[in-house]
């Protein structure tokens, strides 16, 4: 298939090596049209399917609106996500509340789907800690920063998981070019020699900002590293949200089992900017790429085809979910946007358990130098 | 011939200089090559120097560190460029461990002659964590020494300065001064040398002591304060922040008898300290006030919306002049 011709074709281009190694097959349930190739479909009840459709379409509006809002100077740097919302929604909507999700800083579809509110994903961009927190009974982390590092957490909890026998399991979420730090080894390594009930979920989509990933390693594909592991691998169409479903169920089944941790590639695509402050066009053909992508393999508008000839979909329904995402999205930002102002005092909170002697005075050395209004010097 | 750059292109000409100069020099990092560095200090240098000098490398600080470690014992003098300094922990056991100790450990056998170049501070309102000023990790290990520019003129002469160290130098670019202002930077291969301040302002009453972007909030309280009382603050720009100049710090304080001390890191711990401790030992008779200190305060660097009141202000630099004076 095409992105499979793609990826010999750039890795030949730059390495002169061809049909040497084998590239582990893609895993893909329905095809770019719609059309189901695998008679797996059953296996996802339709209300599901509807769901799926749903929440990526959410996903979507929220990272649209959020791309506007930085533009306009309402939100800081922001980091986008369209073109892999399959990804994120279908690994998200396999989980179920316990588990433990561990995102990086373009995972917010994930999250959201996890049970983060908007509110609190607005307010991390807008520069405010408080969007760190995640409802109560969630166990959805902060955003990692740090390049891989999250992936170490979600053994630990897994570890965890595993000790309290609860059943629960936990995520990694990651791009391609954290593959390369040795936070990725460690965890997969930790993983496996304790046999830890955690998925390794990576989006390849391509590029870790400029770099190409047959530039960031010379393995043609993320999923083969397992076998260094040996722990299961599996390499899913990224764009097709049944095939990821299904792929972190079985992976989660396994984890339940006791059966130890799988490492997931989804292969995808960011259709935008690395974040809102890069210039995609520096680095690849950008009107070609994301318009193929968008053109031939977006997430939602094949899900659409298929849930419109299964008819589950209407033109209706997408216009009725249209204007309830609008509506809820507007709502979520316009009441971050009222709140009062972040109070400067408040950095010196929840340094410690504690508070030492010299926060405490600095806190207050910082509360006399408040000019008349309260403001800061 | 009058030629007005900014920080960042006066560090993009020390690098293509160097280049040029010495078929030994390499540049590595994530992003450098075709995306010219995320704040584009490598522009145009892969195009004009080819992609086995100017290297796109995966993403893995401790990768980019510890094979520059090799490239440099073995030849080379690596420029490794980290994208922001709080992304050099991966890194930092192959800075502590191994770059900063080879020479001491192989009695001058072996050596790393390497510069590892990083944005860091708060002021252009980045992501989370795309704002520390963590510089007393590497000021506290010996073997390394660390440079920080606040004008382009010492970004180029630091930095070419830096590739011709034979010793590792941590060299840390103030983002918020990448493109705050140009100024006047010769076309020539000048160097700025390691190891010595500048005095920025002469004055009699009270030393200021900062470096980095802290030097444009320093001049403007001390202008504040002269206008208003009349004072004369000295202000000098550390650059080197190890070794340090004892003996420009140690001058200016024997002649104004008052310091004040002004960074961006944490208070704890933070050079401010060792600098208090320094004058203390070499200059405590002249002192007629204590050594005051204007620093970030002990918490995690804030988000954005909060990085103004993180970081020291002119009103709070103006308060600490007042307090010394008036001791
Ligand atoms: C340890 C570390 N090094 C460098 C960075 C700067 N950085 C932020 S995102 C990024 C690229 C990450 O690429 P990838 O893992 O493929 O994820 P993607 O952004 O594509 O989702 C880099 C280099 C960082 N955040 N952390």
């Amino acid at each position: 298939m095409l992105i499979e011709k793609d990826m010999r074709a750039r890795a030949a281009a730059l390495t002169g090596r061809l049909e040497d190694v084998r590239i582990p097959e893609l895993f893909q349930v329905i095809t770019p049209d719609g059309e189901v190739q695998q008679g797996i479909e059953n296996r996802i009840d339709p209300a599901l399917m509807v769901r799926m459709y749903e929440q990526m379409t959410r996903a979507r509006a929220f990272d649209r609106k959020a791309v506007i809002l930085q533009r306009q100077g309402r939100i800081g740097t922001y980091a986008p996500f369209e073109g892999q919302e399959a990804a994120q929604v279908g690994s998200a909507l396999a989980l179920k509340e316990g588990d433990w999700m561990f995102p990086t800083y373009r995972d917010h579809a994930a999250i959201l789907t996890h049970g983060q509110t908007l509110e609190n994903l607005f307010l991390y961009w807008m520069g405010r800690m408080e969007g760190c927190m995640c409802p109560a009974g969630k166990n959805i982390l902060p955003p990692s920063v740090p390049i891989a590092t999250q992936m170490l957490h979600a053994a630990g909890a897994a570890w965890a998981n595993k000790i309290k026998g609860e059943g629960a399991i936990s995520i990694a979420y990651f791009g391609d070019g954290a593959t390369s730090e040795g936070d990725f080894h460690e965890a997969l390594n930790f993983a496996g020699v304790y046999q830890l009930p955690v998925l390794f979920f990576c989006q390849n989509n391509g590029y870790a900002i400029s770099v190409p990933f047959q530039r960031q390693s010379a393995s043609r594909t993320i999923v083969q590293r397992a076998a260094a592991y040996d722990i299961p691998g599996i390499r899913v169409d990224g764009n097709d949200i049944f095939a990821v479903w299904l792929a972190v169920r079985e992976a989660i089944e396994r984890a339940q089992a006791g059966r130890g941790p799988t490492l997931i590639e989804a292969v995808t695509f960011r259709y935008g900017a690395h974040t809102t402050a890069d210039d995609p066009k520096k680095y690849r053909d950008q009107e070609v790429l994301a318009k193929e992508w968008r053109e031939q393999r977006d997430p939602i508008e094949r899900l659409q085809k298929f849930l419109i000839k299964k008819e589950l979909w209407t033109e209706e329904k997408e216009q009725v979910l249209m204007n309830k995402l609008t509506d809820e999205i507007e709502a979520a930002f316009a009441k971050v946007e009222a709140l009062p102002k972040t109070r400067p005092v408040d950095m010196f909170d929840h340094v410690y358990a504690d508070v030492p002697w010299h926060i405490t005075e600095q806190r207050q050395e910082f509360l006399s130098l408040q000019d008349e209004e309260g403001g800061h010097v | 011939m009058n030629r007005k750059f900014t920080m960042i292109q006066a560090i993009t000409e020390a690098l293509d200089q160097k280049l040029a100069d010495d078929p030994r020099v390499m540049l590595l990092g994530e992003d450098i090559g075709v995306n010219g560095g995320v704040f584009r200090a490598t522009e145009g240098l892969l195009s004009k120097h080819g992609a086995e000098r100017v290297v796109d490398t995966p993403l893995a600080e401790s990768g980019i560190i510890g094979s520059a470690i090799g490239l440099s014992l073995n030849g080379m003098l690596p420029v490794a460029e980290i994208q922001f300094l709080s992304f050099i922990y991966p890194a930092f056991e192959q800075v502590v461990s191994h770059a900063a100790r080879l020479r001491h450990r192989t009695r001058g056998q072996f050596t790393t002659p390497l510069v590892i170049r990083t944005p860091y501070g708060a002021g252009i309102r980045g992501p989370e964590l795309h704002s520390e000023s963590v510089e007393t990790f590497f000021v506290h290990t010996p073997g390394l020494k660390v440079v920080v520019p606040a004008t382009p003129y010492d970004a180029k002469g630091l930095l070419i300065s830096a590739i011709e160290d034979p010793d590792p130098v941590l060299f840390l670019e103030p983002t918020r001064l990448y493109r705050a202002f140009k100024e006047e930077v010769p076309e020539e291969m000048y160097r700025v040398p390691i190891g010595k301040a500048r005095i920025v302002e002469e004055g009699s009453d009270l030393s200021i002591f900062a470096w980095g972007s802290m030097m444009r909030t320093a001049q403007l309280a001390a202008k504040q304060i002269a206008q208003e009382k009349g004072w004369s603050c000295e202000i000098i720009d550390l650059r080197s922040l190890y070794p340090l100049d004892l003996d420009t710090i140690i001058a200016s304080v024997k002649k104004t008898g008052r310091a004040l001390i002004v960074h961006e890191a944490h208070k704890t711990a933070g050079l401010g300290a060792e600098i208090t401790s320094l004058i203390n030992d070499e200059a405590l008779i002249y002192l007629k006030a204590p050594v005051k200190r204007i620093t970030g305060y002990d918490v995690p660097v804030p988000f954005f919306t909060l990085e103004d009141s993180y970081m020291p202000t002119p009103a709070r630099i103006r308060q600490g002049i007042i307090d010394t004076m008036q001791f």
